[in-house]
């Protein structure tokens, strides 16, 4: 278990917060840049120092400015991929990885590199400096490094950012592999909301200096608790079970009933993800006649007015959101409560990882 | 219309004045010694003493200058702290003194009736007129030229490197040794090469510090200085030696770090 608790004030923005990762969990903190969201790290990690602050992992305490503990940075067994990813540009590969062994003999140090990077589909770079590797392999290098002292907690910013985005899908999925299997407490910084919703448990969004919502990411899409959040929160997401049918194309059957139908390819449990306007809304028992594919019987529980556009927060099988015009809306008469259809394309239906 | 090419001409004429000004005194010492005389000089009494010593002293001052400055140095790079300035404008200041006040300053610091004279002959070590204070003069003199280069190599490392060696489980100290060193490396040999040169060529305040004795104080640009009004020729030969020397040690900095080394100097 991770606490962070810390006050400060930053120049112009006070940092006030107060977070609690579970083991195993991993808490997406997103937010646009300057929100204060690298700070919330530097403070787990020992690095920024808060006016007022506790930090608890794993059952010791690290910072508590109450009772003058102070751990520094180098006791804290914390695993942190910076957002540049800062590898040692003098040493190699497996001598990044291999820098926080120090204590290990030499040869064993060595090894345990190698078997990380190996892990990390990097064993053919183990001697490269990370000036000759590719972005997505400088990205694996750092998340290896940080994982080979086996940490109490692991604090990533911003892991993907740095990566340009033919690669960025691929690195997410790798990523959030990572992050599955590993049971320390887990804070991931970033300022793209489906970023969040893909490789975080939970969803913070941080705005000045505050966590301002916390939850799921269809919690946060579905029912933004303002403005802020509503406009920052892009997609909805939902979760369900995929297959691929006789047609070509993969349904997903989704956690709590209905199915979807997908042109991407996936398995198993899968999230799907919809830009809230791709989706129309339709009066109820109106559908199956154009070429739309997916159709699910929803209630309107919110409508928001956002500039020209209104967002109306959806409760079907699971939560969504959907974002059309003033006009259409006051065309359909939409009001909180009304049964309506949401559709959308099939091929504007998009399949992450869980 | 006109070409702006008489601005080019310029340049030309501007950089072909300061190349000859500046290596014509030096190719002439090697036209004006032939390489039989200078061997036979170097033979005489007194110029090998001369050269052994300065390679000796300028080692010695070096090895003090790296041990303290480099410390310092990333002190200076990595902390902010009330008075900064202040530090670095007084660590500086040997750079513009002239080298006669330099010595007239450490006699009056460190000499015998200086303000620390008591203290330094209670603790049995005796500087003015003996090779240790010609180290004392070459430190003074030449730490500047290297704790500026390396403060400003320790600055221009990332940050966050340093920050990345703490989370990794490092202490300070291991990330100053495993990180800051070695990518602050090609400053850090310029700064060296820079008091490297100015050690070796130092004159004024050694001689006023610790004087002109023949094994014991007499590095080589005192026994120029010695010989040049009896004996030229000797005088010469002793020069293209420590012209010889000198480029030496520039060409191997430069060839080290290929020329890296002394981009940082110009920056």
């Amino acid at each position: 278990m991770l606490r962070v608790e810390a006050r400060h004030a930053l120049g112009d923005l006070p940092l006030d917060v107060v977070l609690r990762v579970e083991p195993g969990e991993c808490l997406a903190l997103a937010g646009p840049s300057g929100a204060g969201k690298t700070s919330i790290l530097r403070v787990a990690a020992g690095l920024l120092r808060p006016e007022r602050g506790l930090v608890e992992a794993n059952g010791e305490t690290w910072l508590d400015t109450e009772r003058g503990i102070d751990v520094p940075a180098e006791c804290r067994r914390c695993g942190y991929v910076f957002q540049h990813y800062a590898l040692f540009p003098h040493l190699s590969a497996w001598q990044n990885v291999a820098y926080p062994l120090r204590r290990l003999p030499r040869a064993d140090r060595r090894a345990r590199a190698l078997a990380l990077l190996d892990r990390f589909g990097l064993a053919d770079r183990a001697d490269a400096r990370p000036p000759t590797l590719s972005g997505g392999e400088r990205q694996r290098v750092a998340v290896a490094r940080a994982l080979a002292r086996d940490p109490d907690v692991l604090l990533l910013d911003e892991p993907l950012s740095a990566l340009d985005a033919s690669t960025r899908a691929a690195a997410a999925r790798e990523l959030g592999g990572v992050l599955g299997a590993s049971d320390a407490p887990t804070v991931l910084v970033t300022h793209d909301f489906a970023e969040a919703a893909q490789l975080g448990d939970r969803v913070g969004i941080v705005d000045q200096g505050r966590v301002v919502q916390l939850g799921t990411a269809s919690d946060l899409a579905a029912a933004p608790r303002s403005a802020f959040v509503a406009d920052f929160t892009g997609a909805v997401v939902l979760t369900g079970i995929a297959r691929s049918g006789d047609d070509g194309l993969t349904h997903v059957e989704l956690d709590g009933g209905g199915t979807v139908t997908t042109t991407e390819h996936g398995h198993g449990a899968v999230a799907v993800s919809i830009y809230p306007w791709e989706i129309t809304i339709e009066p109820p028992g109106d559908e199956a006649h154009g070429s739309v594919q997916n159709h699910l019987a929803v209630e309107v529980l919110s409508i928001t007015t956002v500039g020209n556009r209104v967002r109306l927060g959806l409760s079907g099988p699971q939560p969504l959101v959907a974002e059309i015009t003033q006009t259409s809306a006051e065309r359909l008469g939409l009001h909180a409560g009304a049964k309506v259809t949401a559709t959308w394309k099939a091929a504007a239906t998009r399949l992450v990882a869980t | 219309m006109t070409r702006p090419g008489w601005f080019s001409a310029l340049l030309g004429v501007c950089l072909a004045a300061a190349l000859t000004f500046l290596t014509l005194p030096v190719v002439a010492i090697f036209v004006d010694s032939s390489p039989g005389d200078l061997i036979a000089s170097l033979g005489e009494p007194g110029a090998l003493d001369a050269l052994w010593l300065s390679l000796r002293t300028t080692a010695a001052a070096i090895a003090i200058i790296l041990l303290v400055g480099t410390p310092a140095a990333y002190l200076l790079a990595t902390r902010s702290f009330r008075g900064k300035a202040a530090v670095v404008t007084l660590i500086e200041l040997p750079l513009v003194l002239p080298p006669a006040v330099a010595g007239i300053a450490l006699l009056a610091a460190v000499g015998p009736s200086g303000i620390l004279g008591g203290a330094i002959e209670a603790a049995g070590i005796e500087l003015s007129l003996t090779t240790a204070g010609v180290v004392v003069a070459l430190t003074f003199v030449a730490s500047p030229f290297y704790v500026r280069q390396a403060m400003a190599s320790f600055a221009a490392v990332d940050r966050t490197l340093l920050d990345a060696s703490r989370t990794l489980g490092a202490s300070e100290a291991h990330g100053f040794l495993r990180v800051m060193i070695p990518l602050a490396m090609p400053g850090l040999a310029a700064g060296t090469a820079l008091a490297l040169g100015r050690a070796l060529g130092e004159f004024g305040a050694t001689l006023m510090f610790a004087g002109s004795f023949q094994g014991i104080t007499q590095t080589v640009p005192l026994a120029i200085y010695d010989r040049f009004s009896t004996d030229f020729d000797s005088a010469l030969a002793l020069s293209a030696v420590l012209v010889a020397v000198s480029a030496a040690i520039l060409l191997s900095v430069k060839l080290v770090r290929g020329g890296e080394a002394l981009g940082v100097v110009a920056r």
